[in-house]
């Protein structure tokens, strides 16, 4: 991959709640087109990582960059705009509304018509707007593959495509950078290969830079392009995943330290 | 719950597949409605028109509150100040200004909707139990300014209105007055229905869903829960002002806590989050004194009646019965009438294999 500058780059940030360093001193950089995870144990700081680019925490020391912005300080609002879209570890969909509604949210940023010319409607375009909308949001529910559901209440969907009902309004958001956290967590193996799908050919086809945290090794390490790892909040390693993995330090985060010197095959 | 659709009706564009009123059946339903509610000054009398009159002005400002309430999941209980600061403004235009009154109508909405956004500014910072008392503060605020302007409100006196003129045509009795409100009550309901499919009303309903993931989809929270409070009010204004000049006198008393738990009651009992919700709740809370009543003199002379001496308590027996039936509801029926509706509904469609 050419060298470019970064989509997304971020400098030294810590953050630290009261006497807790979720994250100390943690820098990297995301390049345009890749896509790029973080690993890491139980309470390493991806998790808040991952907010502090997508605004809900604010770090306490550091600078996030996005295409060349400082976004540091900007509020989580104001960066579906600016092109960074995300999902959320635990399910975060609007339970009491349809599959539809809640994709069409995603569009927020992009549709025009206030409040007024939402209650007029047909007069001064509020309609048109929809329905040009509508028909691209079709085009995300048939890539993920969602037609059957686009009228059922968000709530009452199962487990697995609720995630994939996060990730189309995520999508939706037509964003430059997608953050997923844990985009496969509690999935078998038929819904975790088909999301490895959705998300390669987001990056392929749709051309989107994604940020990722998963804890499925086998996946981390098939569809990434770089991985960073992340423990007690600390940047450990980072490179390919066939670099990583093999990484001492990685080894002995997740194996601890015995374990790690005599089986390097282990993770 | 998936949409029920009957089978055989395929929508072939987005258009067809946005409509308010999702199938034929209920499209010409609702036409054949309102073509009946037009006959209805032929058929019904004065005193029957008036209680139409007021669920549809009460409907409007319960649709209203039921946007704070149940779309936004905000709380106000100081809806009555606002219904009666709109019909204060009315008044107030049309005799120092000499506005017509089918031009203050409007203006009483916009009025209200701007101190009501000052009003739901808190709203951008509190949740809960803490917005319900900053809008408890917001009801005695207005009490208290209606009780001292004299200026604007006629003070202990009240203010003295007119009725509505076009054309010269005066719309001073029940017969005339119901059409115009049944204008209204379609020009508002249409404009929440339309709201709720749109991106505003959508964000909304996300800030009340989830709202973390509603900033993250690039929605203003603090925005959106006081434009919530703001279309309440004016909600609340149209309603209060089509009160006021259907009255034709406002009162100062009247726009106490009681009125504004009574609004709260028609939207739970309505349905939270459902906009026909709001006008059956508000149909309910009016009509349930009136049955109360014909209870009452159905039992006349009857041994529970002497036991209960219904005649002398007939009053304190309807606020009671308003308590009872939001305690039931709240209990057996969360989500309203608008639900029981849908059930009945769908019971129908079903019929005899309807399990």
């Amino acid at each position: 991959m050419a060298e470019e500058s970064p989509i997304l780059a971020v400098e030294g940030v810590s953050l630290r709640f009261g006497g807790v360093r979720a994250l100390t001193d943690v820098s990297f950089t995301v390049r345009p087109g890749e896509i790029f995870s973080i690993i890491g144990p139980n309470g390493a700081g991806k998790t808040s990582m991952v907010n502090c680019v997508s605004g809900r925490y604010r770090p306490t020391e550091g600078v996030v960059r996005f295409g060349g912005q400082d976004i540091t300080r900007l509020g989580p609002n104001r960066r579906a705009g600016l092109g960074i879209g995300r999902t959320f570890q635990n399910l975060a969909l609007f339970g009491h509304m349809s599959v539809l509604d809640n994709i069409m949210v995603g569009r927020h940023h992009l549709l025009k018509a206030g409040f007024l010319r939402g209650m007029l409607y047909w007069i001064g375009g509020a309609q048109t707007e929809e329905l040009a909308h509508r028909r691209e949001v079709e085009e995300i529910i048939d890539f993920l593959e969602i037609q059957p559901v686009r009228k059922a209440i968000a709530g009452t969907l199962p487990y697995g495509l609720r995630k994939r009902v996060e990730l189309a309004r995520a999508i939706a958001l037509k964003p430059r950078l997608i953050l997923l956290d844990e985009p496969m967590a509690g999935m078998n193996l038929e819904e975790k290969e088909d999301m490895a799908r959705f998300i390669t050919d987001l990056n392929e086809e749709w051309g989107m830079t994604v940020l990722m945290i998963e804890h499925d090794m086998g996946v981390v390490m098939d569809i990434s392009h770089r991985v960073m790892v992340l423990d007690f909040g600390r940047k450990i390693a980072e490179g390919s995943p066939e670099a990583v993995m093999a990484h001492p330090e990685v080894k002995r985060a997740y194996l601890g330290k015995d374990l790690a010197e005599p089986e390097p095959a282990a993770a | 719950m998936t949409a029920m659709t009957p089978c055989g009706d395929w929508r072939a564009s987005y258009a067809a597949d946005t409509t308010i009123f999702p199938t034929r059946n209920s499209r010409i339903a609702l036409l054949l409605g309102i073509v009946l509610l037009c006959c209805a000054p032929l058929v019904f009398d004065r005193y029957e028109l008036s209680l139409l009159i007021n669920i549809g002005f009460l409907g409007i400002a319960a649709l209203g509150l039921n946007i704070l309430v149940g779309f936004t999941g905000q709380i106000s209980i100081g809806h009555a100040a606002f219904f009666g600061l709109g019909a204060f403004i009315s008044a107030y235009l049309h005799e120092r200004f000499h506005v017509p009154v089918l031009l203050c109508i409007p203006l009483a909405g916009l009025g209200t909707a701007l101190i009501g956004l000052v009003f739901g500014a808190p709203a951008a910072r509190l949740k809960g139990l803490y917005l319900a008392i900053a809008t408890l503060a917001a009801q005695f605020i207005l009490e208290d300014f209606f009780a001292r302007a004299q200026w604007f409100t006629g003070g202990v006196a009240g203010r003295m209105t007119e009725s509505p003129v076009l054309f010269g045509f005066a719309f001073d009795r029940d017969e005339s007055y119901f059409y115009l409100t049944l204008a209204w009550v379609i020009i508002m309901f249409v404009g929440a229905a339309n709201l709720m499919r749109t991106r505003d009303g959508r964000a909304l309903v996300a800030v009340r869903d989830h709202y973390l993931s509603a900033e993250m989809m690039g929605i203003n929270l603090a925005y959106y829960r006081t434009l919530s409070f703001g279309i309440a009010s004016l909600y609340a204004g149209i309603g209060g002002a089509l009160y006021a000049h259907y009255l034709l006198f406002v009162s100062v008393e009247a726009f106490n806590i009681l009125f504004s738990i009574q609004f709260l009651g028609m939207v739970i009992i309505g349905g939270l989050g459902s906009v026909m919700g709001s006008l059956m709740g508000a149909a309910f809370m009016v009509m349930l004194p009136e049955v109360t009543q014909w209870g009452a003199d159905l039992l006349a002379g009857s041994s529970i009646d002497r036991a209960l001496k219904l005649g002398a308590s007939i009053s304190f027996l309807r606020e009671m019965v308003v308590g009872a039936a939001i305690i039931l509801f709240l209990i057996f029926e969360p989500d309203g009438l608008a639900r029981r509706w849908r059930l009945i509904k769908a019971y129908w469609k079903l019929y005899p294999f309807s399990h």
